[in-house]
């Protein structure tokens, strides 16, 4: 029920699955919408607190999946030819080191004065190092980029599990869609 | 002959005395002592209209030429790094060297550069000079004031001054809203310069 089998995944991954899907088109809106926000916005402060706690969960949310990817493997690979399942192991790599660099990357821009970082209005992350404001700005960039980069994989991704569904009428998505661990 | 002598020497003596006083000086050239940290250059600014928000640079170097005997033949000359603004908050900071503020990755280095100096007083001067910041070269006057200088205590000798100025935000093409409490910057620096 829980762990993952050889012929499907068990609850928990596909529940972190879907919920690191939501939280990550999720942070990247809010993410994009509120640097543009005006100084009069209402939202101008809320917002960013909200990114910032929820990409502190969704940092959580990932590297458990890495403990949990090891305690519990995938099940076996569906794809038929090689440069697929190649392919596919490169972009869900990539996705998931982005999911780390992103949330790392983002404590550095606002820790790097020896603030520290606020989760849901608790000071919970202290700062560790401090950045000259050159590094700050390239952190920024990497930030920026890292979150495009994602929302590009997580494109392809997509597109590729709506392929295997509807032009391979294979079982990749409803895999993800249904429970069959042990 | 023997008091001609006496005389010319006795001059040369004063003469020599005159000029290792001070009195019979040139101009000297004092650098501002940013690496002691003993200059500074702070800014502050209305938030809302309701309390003032203080940062500054925390790098730049300069120099000043002064001349006690003739104030007016005085110069000065500041180059600030402008990404080292500091309001002690890093993502206000971040946002400060961005496009919406100084646009640091274009736009670098600010500076001063006196082209007039008037005294106004005995220990006040006018500094009017071209102000550089973001790409845009404007005249501004700084009201200078003379704070103290002579021998340190470990073998240099040094002047202060500070001056205040005002600065329109619009001016040096910086037009992100920040209400209208907040059109207006106001600058104060103090330095000290050691002579070189």
């Amino acid at each position: 029920m829980l762990a993952n089998s050889e012929s499907g995944y068990g609850l928990v991954s596909v529940l972190l699955h879907w919920l690191s899907a939501l939280l990550t088109i999720l942070l990247f809106g809010v993410g994009l919408y509120m640097v543009g926000l005006s100084y009069y916005d209402p939202l101008y402060h809320e917002l960013p607190e909200w990114h910032k706690s929820l990409g502190v969960v969704l940092a959580l949310l990932s590297l458990f999946r890495l403990v949990w990817r090891v305690l519990s493997g995938p099940p076996a690979p569906l794809a038929e030819k090689r440069w697929q399942g190649a392919a596919a192991r490169l972009v869900h790599a990539t996705m998931l080191a982005l999911l780390i660099l992103l949330p790392v990357t983002g404590y550095f821009i606002v820790t790097a004065e020896g603030k520290p970082l606020m989760v849901f209005e608790l000071s919970l992350l202290p700062a560790l190092l401090e950045l000259a404001p050159n590094q700050t700005d390239m952190v920024g960039r990497w930030h920026l980029w890292g979150a495009w980069g994602l929302i590009g994989l997580a494109v392809v991704h997509a597109a590729a599990a709506l392929k295997h569904h509807f032009v391979d009428r294979d079982r990749t998505l409803i895999r993800m869609l249904t429970i069959k661990g042990q | 002959m023997k008091t001609k002598m006496g005389y010319a020497f006795s001059m040369a003596v004063i003469g020599a005395a005159l000029l290792t006083s001070g009195l019979v000086q040139a101009a000297d050239t004092y650098k501002m002592d940013t690496k002691g940290s003993h200059a500074f250059i702070q800014f502050k600014i209305q938030h809302l209209g309701f309390s003032w928000l203080l940062g500054r640079f925390n790098t730049f170097e300069g120099e000043f030429v002064l001349d006690e005997a003739n104030v007016e033949k005085s110069s000065v000359k500041v180059d600030i790094d402008v990404a080292s603004v500091d309001s002690n908050h890093a993502e206000r900071d971040k946002h400060l060297r961005g496009k919406d503020f100084f646009d640091v990755a274009k736009f670098p280095k600010a500076g001063f550069v006196s082209t007039k100096i008037e005294k106004t007083g005995d220990n006040t001067a006018k500094i009017t000079g071209d102000f550089t910041l973001k790409g845009i070269t404007k005249p501004i006057t700084l009201d200078a004031t003379y704070i103290g200088g002579g021998k340190d205590p470990w073998g240099g000798y040094r002047q202060g001054f500070e001056a205040t100025t005002q600065l329109k935000l619009k001016d040096f093409g910086i037009d992100y809203n920040l209400g209208p409490a907040s059109e207006v910057v106001n600058i104060y620096i103090s330095v000290e310069g050691i002579k070189q």
